[in-house]
């Protein structure tokens, strides 16, 4: 189990630590976040009631972008440096080292936007109550986002363009995580509850969990051949 | 203890060799020559298992390594030509982090002593974008002293990039490891001062 | 190393690595004409009855003949992403070189169905629902499989060597089919407006015989013009992937005589 888990730590904990050295980057991500959010009442106008209406859009279409923003930086630098070629000579699972290089991602690029939310949310003056919906499915879903793109940013990995191709090739995926996640608020605002779409996020979180690392392994290996 | 049956090696759609086989018992070592782009790198990369041969297989200890390659990793200790370090950690962090992540987790005052034998024990704690290049690739050779329990090395050019004192270490390095029943098996441009010369394989032999 | 190894090595690797192109390359070329003649007679004639023998809709007049080449065009759309991800799945277990390139073969023709489908169904749309486009869950999802194509087609052509864009499209389109059921639920769910199915296999067909017919001729022609489309694509992709072997050579110097 220790020797299991030693490989999944080292990489978990030395992510944690470059992101941490990098920090810079690590904030554009929130910003970019930011001001994407803070572009939307420009677009359409200042009107209250039409701005709490596309809140809930508004905030996870920013997320997805920003995640989308961030993911072809996951494994390009140990893609460069050789790393990726000393981990994937592991004897250690390669799904599992994948995983915790996209936990550590996700909270250095995903965490940051659950929490600054519901302080976005009050400037489209979304309803107290449904902020905790908000965040929860945020807090659900960007995991999601951040698994599946990781697939995609390991089949671009090194491309010329990849950037554009790594967009084109994940966001049709992203599309149900969108649809249940925007939904859950709306749900939530519209008074049927938003249980029924947080399960699905979580039971996609689990499914996500459970597949995607063996298919980011799979293209790992394709990649650096 | 390592068999390459019949391996063949495409690049793009070019066919770099083919019919390439060898056995080699505990104890040898072996210096893969040839002209550059006849694949050097590309057959070593194919022994570790990082590239798919185009044919034929390779065996550790009986086994195919593609069928067993858990096993078969934590027996190999492969130094490619980048040195995998990254530019924001210590040579320090990062030879922990590279022992950590294949599976040894030595002790810090081992890794320490590591670095210091190959010449870095003043460059412990700077950020390893301010080393040269000579010495971040010792920082990657540094783990060699770290693996003496892996039998089998496969090294990308290892002396590039190496003052003469440190390539003598390195050398009598080498050879301490197959004297103990170890494989070795290396690329190299430059001569180097091995006390018994090493096996040479010509690629250019089997190259098409 | 010894000549029996090296004749065995010869032997094993031209069974195993070019004999199936190389077998396949000839077959492709004799059925592709086949079946695009095929395609062809049946094109036309399901126009006939689809244009001139089928009665017009008492509800939506002459519009709804559009429907001859949307739901056939929307059907090989999804069918053939499935063919493609099964394809692939055989390439990756298997590693046979002819699955993957036949899955590449197939991607433009089910981008294009998808097009189409999404075209006539935006031109069927105006005069029924009154605007071009609804973000109804079938028309929706229709659109995001169009970007899964797209997808798939710009990966293969995006890496360079032919192995890794194989079995990188292989991962990319077996990730897309588990998600195109996700997909398709979730747009449902985000949306339902579309009149159900029009052709049901449990109920009764609440359609006249000689559209139902016109339609499925109409299908079997998109089924047939897909494999003289592939076939022509596979032997292509055969001949560039193969040039530097000895039989492509031979082949397009035999080419070369016969003009």
């Amino acid at each position: 189990m220790n020797s299991l888990l030693g490989p999944f730590l080292a990489v978990l904990r030395r992510d944690l630590m470059l992101a941490w050295r990098g920090r810079a980057d690590v904030l554009v991500t929130l910003a970019f976040f930011v001001v994407v959010v803070c572009l939307f009442p420009f677009g359409v106008g200042p009107e209250t009631n039409q701005l709490r209406a596309i809140a809930p859009g508004v905030l996870w279409v920013a997320a997805l972008l920003s995640t989308l923003l961030s993911l072809h930086r996951l494994f390009a630098q140990d893609h460069i440096d050789g790393t990726l070629e000393q981990l994937l000579l592991s004897p250690e699972p390669t799904p599992l080292w994948v995983t915790a290089k996209v936990m550590a991602h996700w909270i250095v690029t995903g965490l940051p936007l659950v929490i600054a939310a519901p302080g976005l949310a009050l400037l489209f003056d979304v309803e107290q109550g449904a902020l905790g919906v908000l965040t929860l499915s945020l807090a659900l879903g960007t995991p999601i986002l951040a698994l599946l793109g990781a697939v995609g940013a390991a089949l671009t990995l090194g491309l010329r363009g990849g950037g554009v191709l790594l967009a084109l090739l994940v966001l049709p995926l992203f599309v149900p995580v969108l649809i249940f996640g925007a939904g859950a608020v709306d749900a939530h605002l519209g008074g049927t509850g938003a249980d029924a779409h947080l399960l699905l996020l979580a039971g996609g979180l689990l499914g996500a969990l459970a597949l995607t690392p063996f298919a980011c392994a799979a293209a790992l290996r394709i990649a650096v051949e | 203890m390592l068999e390459a049956n019949d391996l063949a090696c495409l690049k793009g759609d070019r066919l770099l060799f083919r019919g390439l086989s060898r056995r080699m018992a505990s104890g040898e070592m072996l210096r893969i020559a040839g002209p550059n782009g006849v694949g050097k790198t590309s057959l070593l990369r194919i022994l570790c298992g990082l590239a798919m041969p185009e044919y034929g297989n390779v065996v550790w200890k009986g086994k195919d390594t593609r069928r067993d390659r858990e096993h078969f990793h934590r027996e190999l200790l492969y130094l490619g030509h980048s040195a995998a370090q990254n530019d924001l950690l210590t040579p320090l962090e990062n030879l922990r982090f590279a022992c950590d992540a294949s599976g040894d987790a030595p002790a810090e005052a081992d890794c320490v002593a590591a670095l210091e034998r190959i010449g870095l024990g003043a460059q412990i704690d700077l950020p390893a974008r301010v080393l040269s290049q000579g010495q971040r690739r010792r920082v990657g050779l540094a783990r060699l002293f770290l693996s003496s329990s892996r039998p089998l090395w496969v090294l990308d050019e290892p002396f590039t990039a190496l003052d003469v004192a440190a390539v003598a270490d390195l050398a009598a390095t080498l050879s301490r490891h197959c004297e103990a029943g170890g494989v070795v098996i290396l690329t190299t441009h430059q001569d180097a001062p091995f006390d018994k010369p090493p096996a040479v394989l010509d690629l250019a032999e089997v190259a098409c | 190393m010894t000549t029996d190894t090296l004749n065995r090595a010869e032997r094993s690797r031209s069974l195993f690595r070019f004999a199936a192109p190389q077998v396949f390359y000839p077959i492709a070329g004799r059925l592709a004409p086949w079946f695009a003649g095929i395609a062809a007679v049946l094109t036309v004639v399901g126009l006939y009855i689809g244009f001139f023998v089928a009665p017009t809709d008492f509800q939506q007049g002459e519009v709804y003949r559009v429907i001859f080449i949307h739901v056939p065009a929307a059907w090989m759309s999804m069918l053939i992403y499935l063919v493609m991800a099964f394809w692939a799945a055989v390439g990756l277990v298997m590693n046979t070189r002819l699955s993957f390139m036949m899955s590449q073969a197939l991607a433009p023709t089910g981008a294009m169905f998808c097009f189409v489908a999404l075209w006539t169904g935006a031109l069927w749309g105006k005069p029924t629902w009154g605007t071009y486009w609804v973000w109804d869950a079938r028309l929706t999802s229709q659109l995001l499989l169009l970007f899964l194509y797209l997808g798939f087609i710009a990966l293969t052509r995006a890496i360079e060597d032919s192995r890794r864009a194989d079995r990188a499209g292989a991962i990319i389109a077996l990730v897309g089919a588990i998600n195109v059921p996700i997909i398709y639920f979730s747009v449902q769910w985000w949306n339902t407006l579309h009149q159900g199915a029009s052709v049901s296999l449990t109920k009764a067909p609440s359609m006249a015989t000689t559209m139902l017919s016109g339609m499925l001729i109409m299908a079997l022609a998109a089924w047939a013009y897909t494999f003289a489309v592939a076939f022509w694509r596979v032997r292509s992709l055969i001949l560039e992937r193969e040039r530097h072997t000895d039989w492509v050579g031979a082949e397009l110097e035999a080419e070369a005589k016969r003009q």
